[in-house]
């Protein structure tokens, strides 16, 4: 019950995209067509469901206090973490290539710019930041994952209509896109007031 | 200023701040700007832009890490063997927000709870990992060094003003210093210091949508203003 909570929660009302502005870069960028939007977003997914727990096992038993080394070790973790997600993300396009070379096409370009994306990362700092624990921190990851492939899939829709649209020169590509995903925002706003767990009769 | 003949024929001398040296300081400031000539860096942008303070204290901070990283990307450029080179650039950058961290924990600590996580998140700020690949990897360090500082100020320039913005309509606020709207004593002394009393301080200005509506009309302004970089497409 608590992780459905925290899927919901983590898509849907603290969503990454549309009310932490993470992952906006690549958010911007890749979102001109939905094909294209489609694949960053599964790779997305994929990794923030694998980099999250695998932070959280090094946050806990590498760097924290009652850890391997037995001190106090969280100054590095902005460095670890990053070099987990670095070379996670080299390892899953290893792997994705062996074992699904259909999936390795239509996600391969997009791999490396994972590394880059805020929203990985910010998964990870999260996670820590809201303390959360082994099972909690890989549904927050697939959650947050679901959540920010939603968001790139909906603003990809909406720029391949409004290229049809007689839109003012200099707001043309990213100035509108900004503008619409403004209220994108508003309407994840809405969503805000839901309480998971009340939906759920506790 | 030193011309270029002067600069080849002696190089012992060589030349700290010539035209190319301003240009690479200044260029980012307009015509690639980096948040909206090559839409990088957006994320902290537009997340820290809630207040004033916070945006000059992230502006500095960033300054300071593309600048040094740069530099030390650059010194290093020759050693790093070029497969290793993202994970290379990523500690190195890493390294430099780490010390940027502990150092304002020092300094001003409400201000580090305040930034959260985005004072992490200045590693994966594409800025930074841009200017190292596209210019710190083939350039001299002074000249990296000084385009990681314009890129800097370049950002931090658009993040100031997206945070006056929303911080002088949303709070009615200016760096924490009361402009618009009732003062919080209007009950009791109703000649509390307030150009425009009458105001009541938008709360949507400092959520989400409405820091999109300003960089989105802010990017709409500077393409009308220069037009070279309106988009074909």
């Amino acid at each position: 019950m608590e992780l459905i909570n925290i899927f919901i929660k983590s898509a849907f009302i603290e969503n990454l995209a549309l009310s932490y502005f993470l992952g906006m870069c690549s958010y911007l960028a890749v979102s001109k067509s939905v094909k294209t939007a489609y694949g960053l977003g599964l790779a997305v997914i994929f990794v923030l469901g694998i980099t999250i727990p695998i932070n959280w096992l090094i946050d806990h038993f590498l760097l924290s206090e009652n850890g391997l080394f037995g001190m106090d070790l969280t100054f590095l973790r902005f460095i670890l973490f990053i070099a987990v997600i670095a070379s996670m993300v080299q390892l899953v396009e290893m792997v994705v290539e062996k074992v699904s070379p259909a999936l390795y096409s239509a996600l391969g370009i997009f791999l490396p710019l994972i590394t880059v994306n805020c929203a990985i990362l910010g998964g990870s700092l999260f996670m820590i930041s809201k303390e959360l624990n082994f099972s909690e921190s890989l549904v927050f990851g697939l959650g947050g994952g679901f959540g920010w492939f939603l968001a790139i899939v909906a603003i990809a829709a909406i720029r391949e209509k409004i290229r049809y649209s007689n839109v003012p020169a200099p707001l043309r590509g990213l100035g509108i896109a900004f503008i619409i995903t403004g209220f994108m925002g508003m309407a994840f706003m809405a969503l805000m007031g839901i309480d998971p767990a009340a939906l759920m009769g506790k | 200023m030193a011309d270029s003949k002067t600069k080849t024929k002696l190089d012992l001398k060589p030349v700290f701040f010539g035209k190319k040296e301003k240009k690479l300081l200044l260029d980012p400031l307009n015509d690639n700007n980096p948040i909206t000539v090559q839409v990088l860096g957006i994320c902290s942008a537009l997340a820290v832009t809630t207040l004033a303070t916070k945006a000059l204290t992230m502006a500095i901070a960033v300054t300071l890490v593309v600048g040094f990283s740069n530099l030390l990307t650059s010194l290093l450029r020759k050693l790093i063997p070029n497969e290793v080179r993202m994970i290379a650039q990523l500690i190195i950058i890493a390294t430099l927000v780490t010390v940027v961290s502990l150092t304002l924990q020092a300094i001003n600590y409400p201000m580090y709870k305040e930034l959260s996580v985005f004072i992490g998140l200045i590693i994966t700020n594409c800025i930074v990992m841009g200017r190292l690949e596209a210019f710190a990897m083939a350039n001299d360090p002074w000249t990296s060094f000084l385009d990681g500082i314009g890129n800097g100020l370049g950002y931090g320039v658009i993040l100031l003003i997206i945070a006056s913005i929303r911080e002088l309509l949303g709070k009615g606020a200016l760096f924490g210093f009361k402009i618009f709207g009732p003062g919080s004593d209007f009950l009791i002394n109703t000649q509390s210091f307030s150009l425009l009393h009458w105001y009541a301080p938008n709360n949507l200005m400092v959520l989400f949508p409405s820091a999109m509506f300003v960089l989105g009309v802010i990017i709409w302004l500077h393409r009308t203003w220069n037009s070279k970089l309106i988009d074909a497409s």
